[in-house]
């Protein structure tokens, strides 16, 4: 019906209709936007490229190219995939263990206010140390093997993941909880149907704000001690001053980190989709 | 006593401690609640009609005397009561179909007569293609329709209601009162009804409680004497509908009166 009345629309005036304007300016803005990104990134890497030698030493900066190509020679060596694998797998597990217990323990604490009361003053103390400052004390436990990577990350995570979700738990609306109870459900459906996915939007925000986190615990712990990883080639490569190697490194981790984030993203616009459009 | 779903309230008091003293909110309420009634309280605000709602519930305990329903005293959360109140309580994160289908979930229902009736109480309310939609693609009367179902679909034989169209536009009020009273008119469930609206407890309910001001104390009862099946849009029209609504205006405005005096003197 609307289709037909914006036709109707347009035949009266002889002009387009006002939705086929508005659409058309919306998409060429788009592509204004898009535009300009690209021509952005790419005046970027031509002035990079320009700089490296002429303005700066090539030593400091490298070049797009040596970078292309130490990323190039690293893909069909093996050298990337070897590495990054090790980095992805203790980020992966400290990130899943870190969750693990940060939810755990964030919904029972959540739920029984004298625990929390009790053990406020602990966590908070706990939660004030860096948590990169326990590395070397991780090291020295699990070994510079997959291990110890895995306790940095996990300890970053568990308090974000911990503190999003006994806040999520904390900040369900007694009118839910009240009512599920009075239609016949019991704790542990209270806990299922309100509590959960109440709070789930709160543990979503945890884990984006995670995730970057969990590379980061990962990587430097693979900086302080270890033999694989790519916090390890970027550590061995800045010790040989092969800046190439380096930013090589940063590269990869920089689009590791933005695959997982825009994961997250579109896990989150399915899962919050009660939330309605903005 | 025929049927279920009969509340008695007996001796009922409630206080309240805060800033460091005990403030009182309801004194020696007694009321009798056959089955299949349908009583509102009516009242100034703060007169602990809310209140003695949500200790009928078992949301709120009582601080002396006892409320019996179906004969036995409410202790904790009552579960054999439908609940309603004017804050929305559908849950935003489950669609339409699935909040009306989350008491039959909880009473275990299987799953092809929740599909049954959770498709039945929709049509019933008007909302059948929006079954799959969250509440927050609605608007609030499709919101209060969605509530409403959801309490039919388990069927409790007592439905409490704390102000549940206080929210709505006259016209949706309306509209919402002529589902309930049809509603009502079939099932015939015990139903407590708190309102602020006059019009709204004449309207509906086959007696009026008017409790006073803080502390609140029943003060009237006043039997409608309106047939049950009503036409919620003309019943204001018939003289005993006035009648009514003077005798409880004549006993409601004093109290009104006099709280307001009293915030204006705290102000």
């Amino acid at each position: 019906m609307s289709t037909a009345t914006s036709e109707l629309a347009a035949v009266g005036t002889g002009r387009p209709s006002a939705v086929a304007m508005v659409e058309a300016a919306e998409s060429r803005r788009r592509w204004l936007v898009l535009g300009l990104r690209i021509l952005v990134g790419v005046g970027f890497l031509a002035v990079w490229q320009y700089a490296s030698g002429r303005w700066i030493d090539a030593l400091l900066i490298s070049s797009p190219e040596a970078v292309g190509l130490r990323l190039w020679r690293w893909t069909l060596d093996g050298t990337l995939w070897n590495n990054l694998s090790v980095t992805l797998e203790a980020t992966a597990l400290g990130f899943g263990i870190g969750c693990l217990f940060g939810f755990g323990l964030g919904l029972l604490f959540g739920r029984f206010q004298l625990l929390a009361e009790v053990f406020d003053p602990y966590i908070t103390a706990f939660y004030s140390i860096p948590k990169i400052a326990l590395a070397p004390l991780f090291i020295v436990w699990f070994g510079i093997g997959i291990e110890s990577k895995v306790a940095v990350s996990a300890a970053i995570v568990f308090f974000v993941i911990f503190l999003n979700t006994y806040s999520g738990v904390r900040e369900v609306e007694p009118l839910y909880v009240h009512t599920t109870k009075i239609m016949g459900g019991g704790e542990l459906a209270v806990l299922r149907y309100v509590i959960i996915p109440s709070a789930a939007s709160w543990v979503i925000t945890g884990l984006k704000v995670s995730v970057p986190y969990a590379l980061v615990g990962t990587v430097v712990g693979e900086f302080m001690s270890s033999n694989s990883g790519i916090g390890y080639l970027i550590a061995t490569a800045s010790g040989l001053f092969n800046t190439a190697s380096v930013f090589a490194g940063i590269i990869v981790l920089a689009l590791v980190g933005a695959c997982i984030n825009s994961g997250l993203n579109a896990i989150e616009t399915k899962v919050l989709r009660w939330r309605g459009p903005g | 006593m025929t049927g279920t779903g009969g509340i008695s309230i007996q001796g009922v008091r409630k206080t309240y401690v805060g800033r460091g003293r005990e403030v009182l909110a309801l004194d020696r309420i007694d009321l009798e609640i056959q089955p299949g009634d349908f009583v509102a309280f009516v009242g100034p605000s703060g007169c602990g009609k809310s209140t003695l709602m949500s200790m009928i519930a078992g949301i709120l305990p009582v601080t002396e005397g006892r409320i019996l329903h179906h004969g036995r005293p409410v202790t904790g959360i009552n579960r054999e009561a439908g609940y309603m109140t004017q804050r929305d309580a559908v849950l935003p994160w489950r669609t339409v179909a699935q909040n009306v289908e989350l008491p039959l979930l909880l009473h275990n229902v299987p799953r092809a007569e929740r599909r049954d009736r959770v498709a039945s109480m929709l049509d019933q309310v008007g909302l059948s293609a929006f079954g799959q939609a969250y509440p927050v693609e609605l608007s609030g009367g499709m919101r209060k329709r969605v509530a409403l179902a959801q309490l039919l679909a388990y069927g409790p034989d007592t439905l409490l209601m704390d102000e549940p169209f206080g929210a709505l536009d006259a016209q949706l009020k309306l509209l919402m009162q002529e589902q309930l009273l049809r509603i009502w008119t079939e099932r015939r469930q015990t139903v407590v009804f708190v309102t602020h609206d006059l019009a709204e407890a004449v309207t509906l309910a086959r007696r009026v409680v008017v409790f006073t001001g803080r502390p609140g104390r029943i003060k009237a009862i006043e039997a409608i004497e309106l047939p049950p099946e009503r036409d919620v849009f003309r019943v204001r029209f018939l003289p005993e509908f006035e009648a009514a609504y003077t005798r409880l205006w004549d006993a409601l405005a004093p109290e009104i009166r006099q709280g307001e005096a009293a915030e204006g003197r705290a102000a």
